[in-house]
């Protein structure tokens, strides 16, 4: 479904990322995994248009979106949920959710507000509430459902665990199983081995803006070594 | 008692059309990070247009009703679609380039809009008709007020709640409040921003024209609109906080009040009350009234800074030469030429004083004017009034400037970007009214004649290499302040606070320094160009110089020490050539400083540096 090689991309002079390579299929978790300053976020944003590639091809459905402005590619089917969450913080609940919405393509079922609230119970109850004045948590949820409103195809979740409570950590598992029992495809970028292993089918190891390993998470279970060398602090 | 209501009530009206103004601007500003210096000329294009279409009668087939209100509404929507003409070809090309290139190339958009006005509708001040059932008056307590004034008091409140909802309850509305926020994201979910972008310019832009049709009965249309409404409208949309609109809408009614009761209580210094009550505004609030620090505003997407590089051999060797030239011109050249000369000397030192700030300072001073009127009129009151000799007059020049920076400096280094332009405006035009309005001493408008230069520097030749020596030498140790330990830190202070403030750099005092330093070498700028016109007038101080330094120092490239020369030689010299040459030099100017802004957004010494470096 989304094809990615030879991807590289500078902020400045700095090389961030070089020469990667990866696939996600139709209907897979994949994670991308690295520590702090890997490339993952930046992977992320290239792929999305935030960041300009400086070599490299994205394909996604057969069409090459390297180079594209953000919102073609939204339009194409990938959804983004970047990490530091950017909730529209004047904005409420219902007003984000009605900045995000996008009609389905044919033959999708469209996600509602009333079907969103269904994944994430906690939002129902607070329609009217600016973004600024909720949790961390309520807010990672916020951003995800905003970005389900644009009925996307592949969605990509950048470190949707950081910065919450275990407790909030295992509904965020359970409610990224439930999309993806959807139908949908996700890309995800993963400092956390423990929430990647909850999630995710399948593996990109990265570092320094290099892919290191690819494979299943049950291989990376077994492969010690590339563990300790690219994921351990 | 009675004229205290009747006063208060014209406050509200004048608040009305503020607001009107003020709101487009904020609501441009805050979607798309631009502040617009045409927006005075949609507001004047909104009178002309309004005009003509209810003088010619184009509605009048509708009954006298319609050919005025429809005339009005006609000249809101014309001035929306020539909002909108201007976002898609000029504006969408310059989103990525730095604040203050947008705001240079609005400004590019002033000077063609005069003409083009000047053009179409003539240099006379124009009178629109009454409007039809608005003509009477009421009595309000036992005194006669017009029915229109309360029709506009009604308009203000009307037009906030139309935006309000339109903000609200509309999926436009909730765009535009989002991308408010946090564009980038707004693009990540699939809006298209060219649109909502377009559409905003279009919506603040019929505002701006609704506001200027309104007055149409009030006032007379003429071509001066444009900047003194710009000016009031950056007062309001300053004090009320960039992209707040309700904010806009207080800081209307406060600026409208205290216009009205000004004139009663203080009619000499009105203008001086105004931008002193929003000087005070920034100080305590430094977002304004219901402003914000700005924030979801992600890192400038343009290249980092260059460093800043010694001149390379070549380079100095070309200015050895051409300082060779000048200095040999004045045994050569007859007296007008030396003069002209004489004029971009001055204008190099005052680019030079103002990119010491700008670049190595990385504060824009939209005022500096200001400085260079304080030199000019430090020397030429002591002329006045002391019958000093012109050393003294030159000597007193940087320090009065100097102080004057101290004092407004004070204020305007605590603020960055686009507030401390707008602080920086402010106070330049206090000293403007100061000049304009305190006639005792300053001689208003008629400034001051005489001052002439002692007997022995008479002689063109004689005054022009004097000029030679202040100008060029200011400049070169402008040059040395920002290689030596204090320009270092204030780079440092500029490029990063944090870690300069921890490496014991006290950044605010380096700042003030720096600035009350440009201000004094405006100042020595100024006193030479006062003793070589033998006259000064308040036009010193005033908004278009101000811009004119701007231009240099932009057009020449704010990261390179040599830019700003390069720029005031080309623009006197393009002032000086279209002045002469043509009857629409505000046309091409305007059109020029467009092409260049869309074209060489690092300015011409750093299109040329870039060349340069390609070529090594």
């Amino acid at each position: 479904m989304l094809e990615v090689s030879g991807l590289s991309a500078h902020y400045g002079r700095a090389h961030i990322l070089e020469d990667v390579g990866f696939s996600v299929a139709a209907g897979e978790v994949a994670v991308l995994l690295g520590r702090n300053g890997a490339g993952k976020s930046t992977t992320m944003k290239t792929i999305m248009g935030l960041v300009r590639p400086s070599a490299g091809r994205v394909t996604f459905l057969g069409q090459d979106l390297a180079g594209a402005p953000p919102y073609a590619i939204a339009r194409a089917g990938i959804g983004y949920v970047p990490e530091e969450r950017r909730i529209f913080a004047d904005l409420t609940v219902d007003e984000n959710l009605a900045v995000g919405r996008r009609a389905a393509p044919a033959g999708m079922q469209p996600w509602t507000p009333e079907r969103l609230f269904a994944l994430f119970p906690n939002l129902a109850a607070m329609r009217k509430r600016p973004g600024g004045r909720m949790s961390g948590g309520e807010q990672q949820m916020l951003t995800i459902a905003r970005t389900l409103m644009g009925n996307p195809k592949l969605l990509l979740l950048d470190e949707p665990s950081e910065g919450l409570a275990p407790v909030i950590v295992e509904r965020m598992a359970a409610a990224i199983g439930a999309i993806k029992a959807g139908g949908l495809s996700i890309l995800l970028a993963e400092q956390n081995l423990h929430f990647a292993g909850l999630v995710a089918d399948r593996a990109v190891v990265i570092e320094t803006g290099r892919v290191r390993w690819t494979g299943s998470m049950a291989a990376l279970d077994a492969a010690d070594e590339v563990r300790q060398r690219y994921l351990s602090l | 008692m009675d004229d205290l209501v009747v006063q208060a009530l014209s406050g509200l009206a004048s608040a009305s059309s503020l607001f009107l103004v003020a709101s487009g601007l904020t609501v441009i500003f805050g979607v798309t990070r631009v502040v617009n210096f045409a927006h005075g000329s949609l507001y004047m294009l909104g009178a002309y247009v309004a005009w003509s279409l209810v003088t010619h009668g184009v509605f009048a087939f509708a009954g006298p009703f319609w050919q005025f209100w429809g005339g009005i509404l006609g000249a809101a929507v014309v001035t929306a679609a020539i909002g909108a003409v201007i976002e898609v070809l000029l504006l969408r090309r310059i989103y990525r380039a730095p604040e203050l290139f947008q705001l240079l190339a609005t400004f590019g958009v002033v000077l063609v809009v005069q003409d083009v006005a000047l053009w179409a509708w003539g240099a006379q001040d124009l009178l629109g008709p009454r409007a039809p059932m608005l003509r009477g008056a009421v009595r309000i307590l036992g005194l006669r007020f017009p029915l229109y004034e309360l029709f506009l008091i009604a308009v203000g409140p009307l037009v906030l709640a139309g935006l309000w909802l339109l903000f609200h309850r509309t999926r436009f509305g909730v765009l535009v409040r989002a991308a408010t926020a946090d564009r980038e994201m707004v693009a990540a979910l699939g809006v298209n921003q060219a649109l909502l972008f377009t559409g905003v310019f279009a919506l603040g832009a019929g505002l701006a024209g609704l506001g200027g049709a309104l007055q149409l009965p009030r006032e007379s249309v003429n071509l001066h609109m444009d900047l003194s409404t710009i000016t009031e409208a950056f007062v309001v949309v300053v004090v009320g906080g960039l992209g707040s609109l309700t904010g806009a809408f207080l800081a209307a009614l406060l600026i409208g009040e205290l216009s009205a009761f000004g004139i009663l209580i203080l009619p000499k210094i009105t203008l001086v009350l105004v931008f002193l009550v929003m000087a005070v505004v920034l100080v305590v609030r430094p977002y304004g009234l219901l402003g914000r620090a700005p924030q979801g505003l992600h890192a400038s997407s343009g290249p980092p800074d260059p460093l800043l590089l010694p001149a390379p051999r070549a380079l100095r060797q070309l200015g050895a030469v051409v300082l060779a030239l000048l200095v040999g011109s004045a045994w050569v050249l007859p007296d007008y030429e030396l003069s002209v000369l004489t004029e971009i000397l001055v204008a190099l030192l005052f680019a030079a004083s103002l990119h010491f700030i700008m670049g190595p300072g990385g504060l824009a001073s939209f005022g500096h004017a200001a400085y260079f009127g304080a030199g000019a009129y430090a020397a030429a009151l002591l002329v006045q009034h002391a019958a000093a000799p012109m050393w003294a007059g030159m000597l007193l020049a940087p320090f009065a400037a100097g102080l004057l920076g101290l004092v407004f400096g004070w204020f305007c280094v605590r603020l960055s970007g686009v507030y401390a332009a707008m602080l920086t405006l402010a106070f330049a035009q206090i000293a403007w009214s100061t000049a304009f309005q305190w006639v005792e001493v300053t001689g208003g408008d008629n400034g001051i004649l005489g001052v002439w230069p002692d007997a022995w520097a008479q002689p063109k030749p004689v005054f022009y290499l004097l000029a030679l020596v202040l100008c060029v030498g200011g400049a070169m140790l402008l040059r040395r302040i920002v290689w030596a330990p204090f320009g270092a830190a204030l780079r440092a202070g500029r490029d990063s606070p944090l870690r300069a403030e921890a490496i014991g750099i006290d950044t605010f005092r380096t700042r003030w320094m720096a600035f009350a330093i440009s201000a004094a070498f405006a100042g020595v700028a100024g006193s030479v160009f006062a003793y070589a016109k033998g006259s000064v007038f308040p036009t010193y101080l005033g908004i278009s110089r101000s811009v004119d330094a701007l231009l240099m120092v932009l057009l020449g490239g704010v990261q390179t020490l040599s830019g700003p020369l390069l720029g005031a030689v080309a623009l006197t010299g393009l002032q000086e050539q279209l002045m002469r040459g043509t009857d629409h030099w505000r046309l091409l100017l305007g059109a020029t400083i467009i092409l260049l802004v869309v074209f060489f957004p690092q300015g011409l010494a750093g299109a040329a540096r870039a060349a340069w470096e390609k070529r090594a």
